[in-house]
């Protein structure tokens, strides 16, 4: 009998500690393992007991990569408990802000984690050692997407500059401009970024997924919407409970999510993408197409070019709210407490980030539930991983390892967002 | 003569959110410039490439929960010349921390179905609870130019030069007026300096990233707070968070219970 196994102990480009094993016995795969080993941190649990007012703050803290996604999504679902609604200038720039955590985050991914698989590197570093202009290219596009999250937030990490309502303090016209400067030229390389992509080699892989994700009936998804997906699902965020399912999984400390008599389903860009690609500037769907992409991508491989569309979307939309902005007269709405329950999905750079909170009349926080993307999108890369393999089994170990490394990387997992649900170990025989 | 090998860099990951060691990704314009005066030997989030210890400088981030890892953090220090903890979760337990104000199997069973699956410990603690740490840096999340003022002395053979005065002071130097004159209730009087005192710039009192700094009077904070009008419940949530392990904050917020 002749078994392989494909280990990787520690994997590397993710956000947080992972593994994954694939086993293969006579020509089969057999068993696919990806093993979060991210200690529990328990947020939903201390969030009880808490003033509303926290959780942008607190939530925050799952994650320091896309801290701005947990802020909106906690504010919206606080405001949806009040029943108070941000208009104006205040949302957009609760706009502009995510477009920065887009771009930062995309053009990490992209650059420094993404693309070395594809040029066949083990990092960044050693990647610029031959292409000195291409990562100088991605750290200064990132830094443009950082420069926003730092003029509107405070700064990169944890901004401290949003609450409940709105913001403390709101930008003046002119803090916005010098922004804009750096932000043209941020276009120019996300153009110029989306081609370099598109000339990377891609594996044929293309599964049948069932995408989800926000849409807007106007704009691009990222703070409002419905929740949509590929099979026709269209409902309110405040349904998602009806129709998404977190189970506990015994042998793990992963909450699985799935989508109820569907199973697995994908979140993220290419999911965002899909389910939204009319509402895109037609500047950007040629760009896309000129990348050789569809309406419609089902190669999660080709996330990475998904991405840099998107990263080039944000710097236009980014672009277009400061031409636009106009100083608000107050920076936030002033909110008081009441009993209620609120929810609230925004788009975080890797997907959909759903946040449920009940408060009472003096607004603590009564109970919370927190789904990130990365765990929703368990479930399609394991089953991605099993799949991929099974058509790849003459490779041999080393390179059929770095493939299911890249296999997992597409999701751009953050594992650390997971944390505090996810263990995951998968047996299928 | 062979040339000098340069210093091998590793950073380690505990219970974390991931953004300090993220802080030194963040350093875009100086990214390569450190790339090329270290050999960043061991840095999972950015390679896939491992090169083997000892390391001369290791970053470690994040604190401990688990069993595997307060064993882990052995042989980190073990692997270790000079070990320098980031951030508020390696140097105060971080966020996490809460649980130690509670009993850790109640706020299991409120997050998973089935608690015993689950194997964490009673307490987050701090990386210094467990090993020697040759130096803390403090912050939810660091400043990443104190992460560079860090490597940079590392590199000099010096010690890192990161104030520990409160961010009061901070804000009289960039003349911000005081959000405490004006009813905002700030925990800037004794809280570690190191943000550059951002909140009272964006009109928002400091909530306490950078936990206390040398010899906080936080009791008269406290009552200054409570003069404002500021409920017991409320004191109690602001020196419980980030920081809510440290010492003096922890004493503060306990002070409050009743």
């Amino acid at each position: 009998m002749k078994t392989r196994l494909i280990k990787v102990g520690f994997l590397a480009r993710v956000e947080g500690e992972g593994g994954l094993s694939v086993k293969i016995r006579e020509g089969r795969v057999t068993d696919v393992k990806l093993r979060i080993f991210e200690p529990p941190r328990l947020f939903e649990a201390f969030l009880r007991g808490r003033d509303f007012r926290e959780a942008p703050d607190i939530t925050a803290r799952i994650c320091g990569i896309c801290p701005v996604a947990y802020q909106m999504s906690a504010v919206h679902a606080m405001e949806h408990a009040l029943g108070v609604q941000v208009g104006g200038a205040i949302r957009a720039l609760r706009r502009l802000l995510y477009c920065g955590e887009w771009i930062e985050s995309h053009a990490l991914h992209i650059f420094m984690l993404h693309a070395p698989d594809f040029l066949g590197y083990e990092d960044a570093i050693a990647m610029a050692k031959d292409h000195p202009q291409i990562v100088e290219r991605g750290l200064q596009l990132k830094k443009a997407g950082n420069d926003i999250v730092r003029v509107l937030g405070g700064r990169e990490i944890h901004p401290i500059n949003v609450c409940v309502g709105g913001f403390y303090s709101t930008p003046l016209k002119s803090d916005l401009e010098p922004l804009a400067e750096k932000l043209k030229w941020a276009r120019d390389q996300a153009l110029e970024t989306v081609r370099w992509v598109s000339r990377f080699s891609f594996p044929d892989f293309q599964p049948d997924y069932v995408f989800v994700s926000l849409r807007h009936p106007d704009e691009y998804p990222f703070n409002e919407g419905r929740i949509v997906s590929s099979r026709g699902l269209d409902i309110p965020v405040e349904s998602y409970d009806q129709h998404f399912v977190e189970e506990h999984v015994e042998h793990s400390t992963a909450l699985h999510s799935t989508l109820e008599g569907q199973g697995a389903y994908f979140v993220g860009p290419l999911a965002r993408y899909n389910l939204n690609f009319s509402l895109l500037p037609s500047s950007i769907q040629q760009a896309a197409r000129e990348a050789g992409l569809g309406s419609v991508c089902r190669n999660p491989f080709q996330s990475i070019v998904v991405r840099s569309v998107e990263t080039l979307y944000a710097c236009e939309e980014a672009l277009r709210l400061i031409k636009e902005y106009e100083e608000p007269e107050s920076p936030h709405i002033e909110v008081a407490p009441q009993a209620g329950t609120g929810y609230a999905c925004t788009e975080a750079p890797r997907g959909s980030l759903y946040h449920r909170y009940r408060i009472d009349d003096r607004g603590v926080i009564l109970d919370a539930k927190i789904v990130p993307p990365t765990s929703q999108n368990q479930k399609s890369i394991e089953r991605d991983l099993h799949d991929f393999v099974a058509a790849r089994l003459d490779l041999p170990n080393d390179q059929l390892q770095w493939q299911c490394e890249q296999a997992v990387r597409n999701y751009d997992p953050c594992i650390s967002c997971s944390t505090h649900f996810l263990s995951l170990e998968v047996d299928r025989q | 003569m062979t040339p000098r090998p340069k210093p091998k860099l590793a950073v380690w990951k505990f219970a974390s959110c991931d953004g300090c060691q993220l802080s030194l990704l963040d350093c875009e314009d100086e990214l390569l410039a450190v790339a090329g005066a270290l050999d960043i030997a061991n840095f999972p989030e950015a390679s896939r490439a491992v090169v083997r210890g000892p390391y001369d400088l290791s970053l470690v981030e994040g604190s401990v929960t688990t069993p595997h890892d307060a064993e882990r953090i052995h042989q980190v220090r073990r692997a270790s010349k000079y070990l320098v903890t980031i951030g508020a979760c390696a140097t105060a337990g971080g966020i996490q921390a809460l649980r130690n104000f509670k009993d850790v199997r109640d706020l299991t069973s409120m997050v998973y179905a089935t608690p015993r699956y689950i194997e964490t410990l009673n307490k987050s603690t701090p990386i210094r609870d467990h090993v020697h740490v040759d130096f803390e840096l403090r912050g939810c999340p660091i400043n990443k130019a104190q992460l560079v003022e860090v490597i940079s002395a590392y590199l000099n053979g010096r010690r890192p030069n990161t104030p520990a005065h409160s961010v009061c002071i901070d804000c009289k130097r960039r003349g911000t007026v005081c959000v405490m004159v004006t009813g905002t209730p700030c925990l800037g009087p004794v809280t570690h300096t190191g943000c550059g005192a951002l909140c009272p710039s964006y009109h928002r009192g400091c909530y306490g990233c950078f936990g206390p700094m040398e010899t906080p009077n936080t009791a008269s904070l406290a009552e200054a707070w409570t003069r404002a009008g500021v409920s017991n419940a409320n004191l109690l949530r602001a020196f419980r968070s980030f920081n809510a392990s440290a010492e003096a904050f922890r004493r503060e917020s306990e002070a409050h219970e009743n």
